[in-house]
């Protein structure tokens, strides 16, 4: 069974919100919406103070070109254009609504019929993705449209679909491919269509056994979608080992996945691209776990973007548990610990993870007894405890010819260490030293 | 209201710790601990429990009262160091109390001195035992005979009953007075062990070095933990074995055959247990496969033409030497190159 060439560890799994069929999540009474909730330049808001907005209405337009549209995922009025704190504790601009009823644009196509002819053009399509909005899903939120659209000195031979979902606990992407097969394997229909490449691939981890059997089925009545169960390893799901696993073929230092020929997009994203391009619903929900052991239940929700993480904790558990001693948006792996409670969801959220105290708190560090685990599990092939001492001695530079922007920040290499040392903090603090000084030399 | 932890990904860690992995390793040499035990007799277990305490108690008050810094006695790599100093000396009742000075050596100018576990260039335990073996020169090559003490853990012996030499030593000393190879394998009144002997370390040696199979079955379990990977080891055999079949087929009257070079002296106790020590050998493959080269060439170069009849300890203590070299010569390779 194929995999990426090397490195990865096995986390424990933990996949308990597995059979939580996907809820709708209630409209709370506010909602904030953030206009920078992908990779790039903030959108610039096109409402004021006091207009009505109605679901799926264009609130923040999209000028940079590193940018994308947002949509309003409520109805109601305006109550003030500001900055708001993420749920990470940074201010970015945003659009606070009073949230009335549920009024939808008539456009949005609202009804269950499945949607299966296309007949725009590539870049027909590449347009509209551009116009609803649409991100990637797998938590990089880089605009979909740019990544389509492809230079002209670049050809696409293959699109992949990351369907791996390798973080622990999360199961968005488990859920979706159980309960929308169907429009998912129409979203990637009109990718492949946009890219003009013969097939699609969708990679799915042999742990998964029962989205792979609904994958495969669905798959077979489509041309040119070929569903490729993969080994169990994490970091499977990042996107250079990703196209290593299914091509063979690796992405080279600074490049991108169209250098050599790929284009990854996430399950999540097909399912945003079918309704973008069918049923005209800009991106304007996700799906999202919320889990964590300690919890009595576990969820998995359709949750427009700009509810607070309080306003999840509060519908899905009530309270945090007494011992609560982190929140994590995204996967245990590569999520974010969440410091604001108060902030909002954006385009980019999978999951709510609450972790136990036991588990929130790291053991203390001891001296590396250089046993090579980190170099041995690290997927870029590099030396963890060797940037770790580098970045503390301030020897940046060095650290730089050693390929520390390689990076992924997978974390396999904390997650291994037995000294325990924070080699991943060591490494995030040398690259963006290490590209300050790229900067300043630029200059 | 409680607040909540925040700090970078990943928010998970793998159940390994170093504790876990050095009392894995004292479990490995748990089978060498016993043959030692049931050839050498109650000096055998004295010994190693001396040496252990002495490791673990001289650890302990230099943390205490010269670094003053935290305890980390109960990592069990002074327990390591410690078992692993005992299997390098002969199971003489001298030994006894001469193991302390080579743990205080081991220990003090072996490890924490540079800083403690993790720090050190050299493998302590080797440092302890090349001490002893330059200061204690007669006390370090008196054997016992293996087997005299058979099971006489009941009574404690008062005497060593005999004392016999290391079927190197025997040989190294026999053609030095100008007999040939051959003339000595074959001499009956020189007792040198039969191949089978030398499989199951009946024979004379240092305490834990003897027993080539109890050897292997704790290299086999640390390879099964992956605490130690296959490179070392078998690079380190394999070239002792290549190179010295090269001398013995050029000359059967000068060189001992391979496969009695590989199994006699401390050759399978260094390649699986103090070569492969994590902290003092090469971190990538490569590295790895170098490192096990040097350590076998040094051996057979220091066992023909040095003065000592075994060169183990030096081989790897040299090669602990170009260790940082060969980290930095031999990178692992990189998935965007």
């Amino acid at each position: 069974m194929k995999t990426f060439a090397m490195g990865g560890v096995h986390p424990e799994e933990n996949k308990i919100s597995t059979n939580a069929v996907i809820e709708e999540f209630p409209l709370p009474k506010t909602a904030v919406i953030l206009m920078n909730q992908h990779l790039g330049a903030p959108a610039t808001p096109c409402v004021e103070k006091g207009d009505k907005v109605k679901v799926g209405q264009l609130i923040g337009k999209a000028e940079a070109f590193m940018c994308a549209n947002v949509h309003s995922p409520f109805s109601g009025t305006v109550a003030k254009i500001d900055t708001c704190k993420d749920a990470f504790g940074l201010s970015k601009p945003a659009i606070y609504i009073n949230i009335e009823g549920d009024e939808w644009e008539e456009t949005i196509d609202r009804t269950p019929d499945i949607k299966r002819e296309c007949n725009l053009e590539p870049k027909e399509i590449v347009d509209k993705l551009k116009a609803m909005g649409v991100v990637g899903l797998g938590g990089a939120t880089f605009p979909t449209h740019i990544k389509y659209s492809i230079a002209p000195d670049k050809k696409a031979e293959y699109l992949i679909i990351n369907a791996v979902e390798c973080e622990p606990y999360l199961t968005s992407d488990h859920r979706v491919m159980m309960e929308h097969a169907e429009e998912i394997c129409i979203g990637v229909s009109i990718l492949r269509k946009a890219l003009g490449v013969p097939n699609a691939y969708i990679g799915i981890e042999n742990n998964k056994p029962e989205p792979i059997a609904v994958m495969k089925a669905m798959a077979a009545k489509f041309e040119g979608i070929i569903v490729e169960p993969l080994k169990v390893k994490y970091p499977q799901g990042a996107e250079k080992q990703l196209i290593n696993a299914i091509t063979g073929r690796r992405v080279p230092s600074g490049k991108l996945p169209i250098d050599v020929g790929c284009v990854v997009s996430n399950v999540g994203t097909s399912y945003a691209v079918y309704e973008a391009i069918q049923k005209n619903k800009p991106l304007i929900e996700n799906i999202l776990t919320v889990t964590g052991k300690k919890l009595a239940t576990q969820h998995n929700y359709h949750v427009r973007f700009g509810i607070s993480y309080k306003d999840i904790i509060e519908h899905s558990m009530g309270s945090l548990p007494e011992t609560t001693g982190k929140v994590i948006s995204g996967g245990p792996m590569m999520g974010k610990a969440v410091s604001n409670l108060d902030g909002p969801t954006t385009k980019g959220a999978s999951s709510v993870l609450v972790i136990d105290e036991s588990e929130a708190v790291r053991a203390k560090e001891s001296n590396c007894i250089r046993c090579g685990k980190c170099m041995n599990a690290c997927p870029m092939g590099l030396e963890p405890y060797l940037f770790s001492s580098l970045v503390k001695n301030r020897r940046i530079e060095e650290a730089g010819a050693h390929n520390i922007l390689d990076c992924i920040e997978c974390g396999c290499c904390f997650f291994s260490c037995p000294a325990n040392k924070p080699l991943l903090d060591e490494i995030r603090l040398g690259k963006n030293l290490y590209r300050g000084i790229l900067m300043a030399k630029k200059k | 209201m409680k607040l909540l932890n925040v700090s970078g990904s990943p928010h998970v860690h793998s159940d390994e710790s170093t504790k876990r992995i050095m009392w894995r390793v004292n479990l490995a040499l748990v089978p060498s601990l016993i043959v030692a035990v049931a050839f050498f007799g109650l000096n055998a277990l004295l010994i190693s429990l001396i040496s252990v305490c002495s490791c673990v108690l001289f650890q302990w008050l230099i943390e205490k009262f010269i670094m003053k810094v935290p305890s980390t006695v109960s990592d069990g790599s002074a327990v390591v160091t410690g078992l692993l100093l005992a299997f390098n000396v002969p199971a003489t009742r001298e030994m006894i109390w001469l193991v302390i000075i080579a743990a205080l050596v081991a220990i003090a100018i072996g490890k924490m001195s540079f800083g403690g576990l993790g720090k050190n260039p050299f493998n302590p335990a080797l440092v302890g035992r090349v001490f002893m073996l330059i200061s204690f020169p007669v006390q370090m090559t008196t054997w016992p005979k293996p087997g005299e003490n058979l099971f006489s853990l009941v009574s404690v012996p008062t005497t060593d009953a005999t004392t016999g030499a290391t079927p190197l030593g025997l040989i190294k000393e026999q053609m030095s007075q100008g007999r040939s190879l051959s003339d000595v394998m074959a001499d009956p009144s020189l007792n040198l062990p039969s191949l089978g002997d030398i499989f199951l370390g009946h024979m004379g040696g240092s305490l834990g070095e003897v027993s080539a199979i109890a050897i292997l079955i704790g290299a086999i379990y640390l390879l099964c933990r992956k605490i130690i990977s296959w490179h070392i080891p078998v690079s380190f055999i394999g070239t002792a074995f290549v190179f010295s079949a090269i001398l013995w087929l050029c000359d059967k009257t000068a060189f001992v055959d391979p496969v009695t070079t590989i199994l006699t002296g401390g050759i399978m106790l260094g390649a699986c247990f103090m070569a492969t020590d994590m902290v003092t050998s090469p971190m990538t493959k490569t590295g790895q496969l170098i490192f096990g080269f040097g350590c076998g060439l040094l051996t057979i170069i220091i066992r023909n033409w040095g003065n000592y009849p075994e060169g183990v300890s030096f081989a790897i203590l040299l090669m602990n030497s170009v260790t940082p070299l060969l980290n930095r010569w031999c990178k692992p390779k990189r998935f965007a190159n």
